[in-house]
């Protein structure tokens, strides 16, 4: 049968926080939601997140980030999608975690089209996925 | 666009070849077409089903193997397959954390798959995604799957070689024999074998295959240790022994006519079955009767007999 409509989302933890449970909790809830998620395990490199959007050819690509390296590692995330042919048209970029307001700003200039910070509903997240989501092969 | 995709897939480009794997997982016309312009390059690739319980160790076992090919600078494709949910059809599909040493490696190339409660088509379409990986040139296409169904096992079994995994402490000799799981088996792995119980588990296992029909090719019975590669050389030489008595036997061409019938009969009864809700009214029409079979008003047979006569009718003039 045909799937073409199916959402694949890499979800991925750059740096060294070993504070995964906020990832778990979004690719749970996604998985719930009916789409597929791709999950990596914490401690990830942007090279290895990047090679394995390329390889799993995802729609969505969400970082989770508590270690306050974001401004670091969420730029080289974009640069190594990019190094691999993946621009931000080709899949939806999104973050979570402590990140202030002004790296909100910066980080949305380079392709993060939204960070969830504390508080954020799983609900609110899912609805985001769903309505700016490619599903792979742009 | 498809001749285009299908032509970077056999230069080595490997974002086509992550493109071409949607294409072919989705089903429909793009699909098609792919698989036409790479089948005529497929066939050359060694394709190893790996299948047993859940946390028997499936994708430990792949990096391990994938370790052992790599030193030897084998071209190695991964296919794990996870369940999706029967309920909200979503996924989570884990297994490349058990093989993140490879990331870096160009020569690797992992992909994971939901089985998406496909209608017997799942193992049709993960064949067709191992041949992907086959024509893009891998020489090794390693299929993982969860061996809890049958939809699974027939995957596993649809590769040129099949691995089953069983660990020690899950049960007595009964289980195994119960399985069912253990016929579709080229080699057993007895994974995890630093436990206790290993040794009594390959024995058993070997005295279960004692007492089954003589067959030409001796299923072994390997014990190993994925999480540090103990005994990975082991089953990789026996998993190049089944490969060459494939070939030499002759086997080799009964099982490619077996996996061709498969995939035919299988994408046959896609079509059939597409075919019959379309001429019997569609998919509400579809609904209505399992309501009424459901509602005993009518029973399943004749149902299905009433929504299928549509099939043996002449199509009305286009």
């Amino acid at each position: 049968m045909n799937d073409e409509g199916k959402i694949r989302v890499l979800v991925a933890k750059p740096g060294l926080d070993g504070h995964d449970r906020g990832a778990k909790v979004v690719a749970r809830a996604l998985r719930d939601a009916g789409m597929e998620v791709i999950y990596t395990g914490i401690r990830q490199t942007p090279e290895m997140i990047a090679e394995a959007a390329l390889q799993e050819d995802v729609g969505v690509v969400g970082l989770s980030i508590l270690s306050g390296a974001h401004m670091e590692l969420f730029p080289r995330v974009v640069t190594e999608l990019k190094n691999r042919g993946i621009g931000p048209d080709d899949v939806l970029l999104f973050g979570g975690g402590i990140i202030p307001g002004d790296d909100i700003v910066e980080l949305k200039k380079l392709g993060f089209k939204a960070i969830f910070g504390p508080g954020s509903s799983t609900e609110d997240i899912i609805e985001f996925v769903r309505q700016n989501a490619g599903v792979g092969t742009a | 666009m498809s001749e285009d995709l299908a032509a970077r897939v056999l230069e080595g480009d490997r974002r086509a070849l992550a493109q071409a794997l949607t294409r072919v997982e989705n089903g429909g016309a793009e699909g098609d077409r792919l698989l036409k312009a790479l089948y005529r390059h497929t066939g050359r690739a060694h394709v190893i089903g790996i299948t047993g319980p859940a946390g028997s160790g499936k994708s430990t076992l792949t990096n391990a193997l994938t370790a052992f090919y790599r030193k030897q600078d084998i071209p190695v494709g991964i296919i794990a397959v996870d369940p999706s949910s029967p309920f909200t059809h979503g996924a989570v599909l884990g297994d490349r954390i058990r093989m993140l040493e490879h990331w870096s490696d160009p020569g690797v190339f992992i992909r994971s798959m939901a089985t998406r409660g496909a209608i017997g088509g799942l193992a049709a379409t993960t064949f067709e995604a191992a041949l992907v990986l086959d024509a893009f040139g891998k020489e090794i296409v390693i299929v993982e799957t969860v061996g809890a169904g049958q939809d699974e096992v027939e995957i596993a079994g649809l590769a040129d070689t099949t691995v089953v995994i069983n660990t020690p402490a899950t049960g007595d000799d009964i289980q195994a024999m119960k399985a069912g799981i253990l016929e579709v088996a080229d080699v057993l792995a007895v994974n995890k074998a630093d436990l206790p119980g290993a040794d009594t588990l390959a024995a058993q296992l070997a005295a279960l295959l004692s007492m089954g029909p003589a067959r030409e090719w001796k299923v072994p019975v390997v014990k190993v240790e994925g999480r540090t590669g103990k005994g990975i050389d082991e089953l990789a030489a026996a998993l190049a022994q089944h490969r060459s008595y494939l070939q030499q036997s002759g086997e080799m061409a009964n099982l490619r006519r077996r996996q061709a019938r498969h995939q035919i009969e299988n994408i046959l009864k896609d079509e059939l079955l597409r075919e019959a809700i379309a001429r019997s009214g569609g998919q509400e029409n579809l609904e209505d009767t399992v309501s009424r079979v459901a509602g005993r008003e009518t029973d399943p047979r004749s149902a299905a007999r009433e929504l299928s006569r549509g099939l043996r009718e002449p199509v009305a003039q286009r």
